[in-house]
């Protein structure tokens, strides 16, 4: 449902007939405005069902896309980051893989050369932005209560308060949650896995909907390779196999191992942000 | 967990397409790799229906398989899987189909 005035969305939905026949364009609805621009003609629909006053019910063809709503409020999000020329990333995991420490590393690292500021995803507490806020950087925190991912919509009035500035890169760290951050688009340029390789080797498999959305594949926690059972390359086989083009970065983010990589991305991104991924 | 959400989204749709009419029939078109389990949106509709014009209609799901196009040979394969190998060896494939998640048509008194 719209956040905006409670009423459907954007989609371009027909109503047709039960004889086929297309009546009307249903909805034609922009957030920008606020103004429902319904361009339906009641008085077409009434003559249908007058017509038809035999028959005990009418059928309604909706195509609709059930997320379409979510869809539109991400694509309006994207537009106003490519406007800004903001690099929003959106990082993706399960709970405890690192997200928030490789934030606050990322943030130590390069708060000299990019500028950053941070959303913060969680159902609970706002301990998260606290840890964030200590390194010196901007950031807002979103409780989702009960909801188990953030939608587009979250995230646009958090950007309202947030305001992040021109030219900058936007860290986005969803609920911790390998299922449902998969099937919302934020507007984010990318979205970036986090797996620890104290997980096991095979989430790429078991969660594969994440996997296929994410452009980036970061391995954390390597520097406890020696103390777990944790086959690297069958994971990097596993997540290939669900998404051949995806990247992968092997990376410790308490000990420092691999972040330049991480880091040489995040700076090549930066210069061609403006660039569909 | 999410199939309550979608659902809530799904009710929100088919009431403001009704205008008001009592709603027998709801059919949805949900694909194999929409990551979304239509037993779920089944339990959510009758809670998320309840006390609305759409309470007691009868909630039609579509599995649609998914599609992949090899982007080697460019072949077409039908499945329900999620990882698949094109005959021709590759496992490059693009998914074409079967992550819908759509409302296809509700039916009004």
């Amino acid at each position: 449902m719209c956040t905006t005035c409670g009423c459907g969305n954007d989609a371009k939905a027909t109503l047709t007939n039960s004889n086929g026949d297309k009546v009307l364009d249903i909805h034609s609805h922009d957030h920008g405005h606020h103004d429902h621009l319904h361009d339906h003609d009641h008085s077409h629909t009434h003559d249908h069902h007058h017509e038809h006053s035999h028959s005990p019910s009418s059928v309604i063809s909706l195509e609709k896309e059930i997320l379409a709503k979510n869809n539109f409020l991400a694509g309006q999000n994207r537009g106003w980051f490519e406007e800004r020329n903001i690099l929003a990333l959106n990082l993706v995991s399960s709970p405890g893989a690192g997200k928030t420490t490789l934030l606050e590393q990322t943030l130590k690292d390069l708060k000299d050369e990019i500028s950053l500021s941070v959303i913060e995803g969680d159902q609970e507490t706002v301990n998260d932005a606290e840890r964030i806020r200590a390194t010196g950087c901007k950031v807002v925190q979103i409780n989702t209560g009960t909801g188990c991912h953030l939608e587009a919509d979250m995230l646009a009035r958090g950007l309202k308060e947030l305001q992040p500035p021109r030219n900058s890169v936007l860290m986005i760290e969803n609920v911790g949650n390998l299922v449902c951050p998969a099937l919302f688009d934020l507007g984010e340029r990318a979205k970036v896995a986090v797996l620890s390789v104290t997980e096991g080797e095979d989430k790429p498999l078991k969660y594969p909907h994440m996997f296929q959305a994410s452009n980036i594949m970061i391995l954390n926690k390597v520097d406890l390779l020696p103390y777990v059972e944790f086959n690297v390359d069958k994971c990097i086989e596993y997540a290939r196999q669900v998404n051949p083009e995806i990247q992968v970065f092997q990376m410790s983010a308490t000990k420092g191992d691999g972040l330049n990589t991480w880091y040489e991305w995040l700076k090549s991104e930066i210069s061609n942000k403006n660039q569909v991924p | 967990m999410h199939e309550l959400g979608i659902t809530r989204n799904i009710v929100a749709i088919v009431i403001e397409h009704a205008k008001g009419s009592k709603v027998l029939r709801v059919v949805l078109e949900i694909g194999k790799l929409s990551a979304v389990m239509p037993d779920a949106i089944r339990f959510c509709f009758d809670v998320c229906s309840k006390g609305t014009q759409l309470e007691g209609a009868d909630l039609e799901i579509i599995e649609t398989p998914a599609c992949f196009i090899c982007r080697e040979c460019s072949s077409e394969i039908v499945t329900n899987e999620f990882f698949v190998q094109c005959d021709c060896g590759s496992t490059h494939l693009e998914c074409v189909a079967g992550q819908e998640l759509n409302i296809k048509e509700m039916e009004v008194a």
